[in-house]
Parts: C-alpha cells; sequence; structure tokens
C-alpha cells in the first residue's frame, strides 16, 4: 500500500458536489428515490465522462517513449499536453504494469477515481465489497474478473484520494507491434487502466 | 415518454449520438436525480424542461455566455427549486445537508468511508 503523504483527511469537494450530495441524500433518506435506481441509471453513463481519454493517454506512451517517461515521472501534466484534467486539482499519478509488476486501484473511502481520463466510475468500483477485498484479497478481486496472475507477479494496490488518483498504464499486447496508436487505444479498456484486467488484441468496451 | 423523447424535449442538452454527455461526474449525478424523479411521477418531463429552461433564460438575462459549460448549473438550480416546490426537500434542510456533508469530509481521515 501506498502511504499517504499529504493531510490525512479529505478534501471537501466543490459546491456544486456537495449540492447534489445534500439533494441525492436527503431523497434516499426520505425513501423518495431508490440509491441502486441512480446507480444503475448513471452506469448507463459511465463511458460518458470523458470517453476514451485514458485508452488515448496509454497508446501514446506505448508508442511515445519519451511521453511514457514523462508520464510516469508527472502524470497530472503528461496527461495535461491532451488537455485532459479534473478542475479540482486533483494529482495524477501513472503505475506501470510490467511482466512482474500488477497494479490495482481502488478507493478505500469512497468512490475517488481518476474521471477526467476514465469517465464515470462504474458501480463495481463505487460497492463495498470492492473497496474493501481490494486491499484484503485483490487476487481473488482480480480472479473474479477472470485475471489470474501467476504468483510471482507482484500486486501492488494503490488507494486514491480526493488529491491523489491513479492510473494504470497496462502492459501493451504481444502482437500489436503493427499497430498505429489509434488502433491500439481501441484495445485498451477501462477495466484494464483500474488494473481488474490486461489488455488484450481483442479489445473491449468495458 | 421515451428516453430519446425526453432527451429531445431538452435542446440544449449537451450530447452525442449516443446520449448525454458530463463534464464532471456530479452533473450524471443530477442528471440522473432528475430523470428518476420524472420517472416515478413527482414531476412530469414536461415541468421539468419548463423549470429548466426557466433557468436558463435567468442565466441569459443575466448575461451569462451560453456556450453550456455551465448547463449543469442551471440544471441543478432548476432541481433544487422544483425539488423544493414540491415538498420533497425543503431549502433550509439542504443547505443544512450541505454543510454538514462539507464538515463530514473535513472530520473524516483517510481510509475510512466519509458519512454524516
Amino acid at each position: 500500500m501506498h502511504d499517504h503523504d499529504h493531510d490525512d483527511h479529505q478534501a471537501v469537494p466543490s459546491d456544486l458536489t456537495l449540492r447534489v450530495k445534500a439533494l441525492e441524500s436527503l431523497l434516499v433518506e426520505k425513501g423518495v428515490v431508490d440509491p441502486a435506481a441512480l446507480d444503475a441509471l448513471i452506469d448507463t453513463y459511465e463511458h460518458k465522462v470523458g470517453p476514451r481519454n485514458g485508452a488515448r493517454v496509454v497508446a501514446r506512451a506505448w508508442v511515445d517513449p519519451a511521453f511514457k517517461n514523462r508520464l510516469l515521472a508527472d502524470a497530472t501534466a503528461a496527461i495535461a499536453e491532451f488537455g485532459y484534467g479534473g478542475r479540482q486539482g486533483e494529482h495524477m499519478v501513472v503505475v506501470e504494469n510490467t511482466p512482474t509488476v500488477h497494479n490495482l486501484i481502488v478507493c478505500t473511502l469512497c468512490s475517488c477515481y481518476p474521471w477526467s481520463v476514465l469517465g464515470l466510475p462504474p458501480v463495481w468500483y463505487k460497492s463495498a465489497p470492492y473497496r474493501s477485498r481490494a486491499v484484503i484479497d485483490p487476487r481473488g478481486v482480480m480472479r473474479e474478473f477472470g485475471l489470474e496472475l501467476p504468483d510471482e507477479v507482484e500486486v501492488r494496490v494503490w488507494d486514491s484520494t480526493a488529491e491523489l488518483r491513479y492510473l494504470v498504464l497496462p502492459e501493451r499486447p504481444a502482437g500489436s507491434e503493427g499497430m498505429t496508436e489509434e488502433e491500439l487505444a481501441a484495445l485498451v479498456t477501462r477495466d484494464s487502466m483500474v488494473g481488474v484486467a490486461k489488455v488484450t488484441l481483442a479489445g473491449g468496451t468495458a | 415518454m421515451s428516453g430519446p423523447e425526453r432527451l429531445a424535449a431538452l435542446p440544449r442538452l449537451p450530447h452525442d449520438p449516443g446520449g448525454p454527455v458530463f463534464a464532471e461526474p456530479w452533473e450524471a449525478q443530477a442528471f440522473a436525480l432528475a430523470v428518476r424523479l420524472s420517472e416515478q411521477g413527482y414531476f412530469t418531463w414536461t415541468e421539468w424542461a419548463a423549470a429548466l429552461a426557466q433557468e436558463l433564460r435567468a442565466a441569459a438575462g443575466r448575461g451569462e455566455p451560453d456556450d453550456g459549460s455551465r448547463y449543469y448549473h442551471h440544471w441543478l438550480a432548476a432541481l433544487e427549486r422544483l425539488v423544493t416546490a414540491k415538498g420533497l426537500a425543503d431549502p433550509g434542510a439542504l443547505l443544512a445537508r450541505k454543510e454538514a456533508w462539507a464538515e463530514a469530509y473535513r472530520r473524516t481521515p483517510h481510509g475510512k468511508p466519509v458519512e454524516l
């Protein structure tokens, strides 16, 4: 686990976010709206916030070693080269998967998520089981997503905060050597950038 | 009203061919709240479109640029107004709850869920 070296209390979200939270929590409490129904609705739009941004960042890192170095050194600045960035000043950190290290991101607190590059968090990312089990049993969680890692691969779990958000740089799949940056971006799934999947030549929508 | 018809009733809604687009998560949450409340019959979509149009007109009247960047600010204002007008929550309770959330963020250490 990563040790947080910033203030150990939460950054207060924007006034707009707080107003929405106030509305939602009051209406849920009164039984006016069902939180599960809201989540299901929001889930429909999860690809609609910053769609495909993260995939473009990953594909660029695969084809441009200088960009990859910048990305790993200062992800906030490297991602800003694309014009993507949070408006609340959160910092981005990109963690690289290799044949010997696999990274997984979680927010044990709530649902901090690098939405400027990954869109809205999926419902499972916000769920209590994922948030608690990703830390205690990351291999078990990944297995449920169909990802079985050899024992010799080291698993690192990164706990996001309101100020610090992680993005996984997945491994470029074997056999993709002749592909263009654009073709590569189409292979990169959201799940691979959270760390619950690998990128394959089959690509995917999640 | 079907999904596409609902969206068509909101002519300035930021969207792409697949549906609405959002700049930040709170916008999608505010969107979902309005859709859900309407689906449950707390107000009709026509009422919603009218409330939103009123906020948009008021913003234009204040001389705000009509470039869509503040669309969901107006969406949220309309939602708060309609929810209070329908007696689903009162303005004082909303304000108090907002402050309670801000306070909860300030006092909750990292690694703990933010709860009221």
